[in-house]
């Protein structure tokens, strides 16, 4: 018998896939030095982008960090731009000017991939404070890494979010690793829900490795948000199965480390297994994965193809007031 | 016309632009609540007109004032963000410098961000060494940033209103030893003042200083000193640093044939330099003199009278520095 939630979670297999492909393929180009700087890939993370982005509205803002290729895709910013963006090419996400670290689509409210952890969580709040002002129905959610945590301003947000009661919600995606140190190794205290309770912030955690339940957690405290009852913050624990950057030879940890989340905890394997078991088929999930593989490789192709942003761009969009140079 | 202080000038200027559009705030630490006890009164009232979602008191949380503004405008509103002065501000360097100044060229034109961050500058007697500096040109360095030093209640009212319409976010530097200072303000007018535009303060034919904030006063004090003494001196007040108004120095110093800048703050790596240099590359064979500058020496500024006096730059180094470029000229 079909199950009823079988097209919700069809559409979260596909967003997760192509997260997976569009990164691994990140991993390929930038072996081939296709990729002109530096990239972070977030494979092995995709339930959490995927299932939190499903509950929000394309005009719901959302705030990233350095890995962010995956929350702007779950988002809906086009692959092709993307991968423009990603070799530096015109027509790319920014124009050529931001690369990996500064992926941005306004147009779907992804207010950009960021190379300065911490920050996205004080402009989060700020939106906040900007939708409140405007009056508008929206609400921010701000991506944080675990390692962010441990910064200063990630305090002061947090109490700023609840002493306002901002409709901020923080997901702290925790992929074990803070660049190549274990977070743990430098980090007291009980932990991320502890640190948002001691604010009075409600914290939930939530297996990130499961885009379900990600996506039901979600549902809750995206729904608590909207009703104005004030921030939240959602601890998501999943892996990072690549480097730090693409290119991390990864001398830190022990091969069998990731071995084992393949085998155990792997999201996307884990939402197939539940289609499965649920009456879809193992060719009809095939088909999705076969879709988007096409069109990445469209997409890589494409940008491949595409020229070098006009050099004269350079000089654009830097600021109102003000020539770029003195002697023109 | 009025007679208004500095602070109130500037605090009537805020209201004027928050009562015309709706989308400007501003956020920033005790602005409810310092009422008037302080020469520092630039809010005073504010929180009645507006309430406390447009007069936003914040927690000393430095970092989140200034990202929360960069985020709000981002967002569609118009923050004034309110760091009270920039050895405060250096404490929210990354948000102005890493994101505000950045965000419209690498996310590549998909955003503005128009906001307004106070960091007032400046010596005041007795603040010693981290409450008194003046960083003017580290934003100057800054590619997307917008610098102005007003230093009159004029000037600061229109400078400030000018700034909160800008689209690009601006380092509005007030000078915490002007907010006393009274000057005469005509409300029936708008009163904007362009950024980028310096005002000839006085006119004269054989000298020009260059000068902004503070300094402006010291000059116009030196070159009274210098006209008794047959010197005819031209003052400049640059108003904004960046981008500053280079064609009315440089056509100043044509005439003149000799330029000395004075600032307030720490001569090396100032702007006084950046100002000099170009003068000095375009106009070289044209000068009478070699171009001259003054500042504060490279030391952080002591407490005690006799320490900070070796920070300050007072009129009669000015008058002096004035009369050697006189005396020194090859005509």
């Amino acid at each position: 018998m079909p199950n009823p939630d079988t097209e919700r979670i069809l559409a979260l297999y596909r967003t997760m896939h192509l997260i997976r492909t569009f990164e691994e393929r990140v991993g390929v180009e930038m072996q081939k030095g296709n990729i002109y700087g530096s990239a972070h890939q977030s494979t092995g993370q995709e339930a959490v982008a995927t299932g939190v982005v499903s509950q929000l509205r394309k005009t719901d803002y959302l705030f990233s960090n350095h890995r962010g290729h995956g929350h702007a895709l779950a988002k809906g910013a086009n692959p092709f731009a993307m991968w423009k963006e990603l070799f530096g090419r015109a027509g790319g996400t920014c124009g050529g000017k931001g690369g990996s670290m500064h992926i941005a689509d306004f147009s779907v409210g992804m207010l950009g991939a960021n190379g300065i952890v911490a920050d996205g969580a004080t402009m989060a709040v700020g939106a906040a404070q900007a939708i409140r002002l405007l009056g508008e129905d929206r609400i921010v959610v701000a991506f944080i890494g675990d390692g962010t945590i441990n910064r200063g301003p990630f305090s002061e947000a947090l109490n700023w979010a609840k002493v306002y009661e901002l409709p901020v919600l923080f997901v702290i995606e925790d992929n074990v690793y803070a660049s190549t140190t274990l977070t743990k190794t430098v980090m007291a205290g009980q932990g991320v829900v502890a640190r948002a309770t001691a604010f009075g912030v409600p914290a939930i955690n939530v297996d990130g490795n499961d885009v379900i339940a990600v996506s039901d957690v979600a549902a809750t405290v995206v729904a608590d948000v909207r009703a104005s009852k004030g921030p939240r913050l959602l601890h998501a624990t999943t892996y990072r199965v690549r480097g730090h950057l693409a290119l991390d030879k990864m001398f830190y940890r022990d091969k069998k480390e990731i071995d084992d989340f393949m085998v155990h905890h792997e999201p996307i394997g884990k939402c197939r297994r539940w289609l499965t078991d649920h009456g879809t088929s193992a060719s009809a999930c095939d088909t999705i994965a076969n879709e988007i593989s096409a069109t990445i490789e469209r997409a890589v192709a494409e940008a491949l193809a595409a020229p070098q942003p006009d050099a004269r761009l350079a000089y654009t969009d830097v600021q109102d007031r003000g020539a770029p140079v003195w002697h023109g | 016309m009025a007679r208004m202080t500095y602070a109130d000038a500037v605090r009537h200027a805020l209201a004027e632009e928050m009562r015309r559009d709706k989308r400007v705030w501003a956020l920033g630490e005790d602005l409810s609540t310092a009422h008037g006890n302080s020469s520092a009164n630039q809010y005073t009232g504010l929180i009645d007109e507006f309430g406390s979602k447009r007069i936003v008191n914040t927690p000393i949380s430095e970092s989140t004032i200034m990202g929360a503004a960069v985020g709000a405008a981002v967002a569609g509103t118009r923050p004034v963000a309110d760091l009270r002065m920039i050895d405060f501000g250096l404490c929210a360097i990354d948000e102005l410098v890493n994101q505000a100044a950045k965000i419209r060229y690498m996310f590549g034109g998909q955003a503005r961000v128009p906001l307004v961050v106070r960091e007032a500058i400046g010596l005041k007697a007795g603040m010693a060494a981290q409450h008194t500096q003046s960083y003017e040109a580290w934003f100057a360095h800054v590619p997307g940033l917008v610098v102005v030093t007003p230093a009159t209640p004029a000037d600061g009212r229109g400078l400030l209103k000018a700034s909160i319409r800008c689209d690009d976010p601006v380092v509005f530097m007030e000078h915490k030893d002007l907010w006393g200072l009274e000057g005469d303000i005509d409300l029936d007018d708008e009163g904007l003042v362009p950024i980028g535009k310096a005002k000839t303060l006085r006119a004269g034919i054989d000298l020009t200083i260059v000068a902004w904030s503070r300094m402006t006063h010291v000059s116009m004090l030196a070159a009274d000193e210098l006209a008794k003494q047959n010197v005819s001196t031209e003052v400049i007040d640059l108003r904004t640093i960046y981008p500053w108004d280079q064609q009315a120095v440089l056509a100043s110093v044509e005439k003149t044939g000799r330029l000395l800048v004075v600032q307030e703050s720490v001569l090396a790596g100032g702007f006084a330099n950046e100002i000099a240099a170009e003068i000095a590359q375009q106009l070289h064979w044209k000068l009478h003199a070699p171009v001259a500058r003054l500042g504060a020496p490279r030391i952080p500024v002591g407490y005690a009278p006799a320490l900070e006096a070796e920070h300050r730059v007072e009129a009669a180094k000015i008058v002096q520095e004035g009369l050697r470029l006189v005396k020194a000229s090859k005509t």
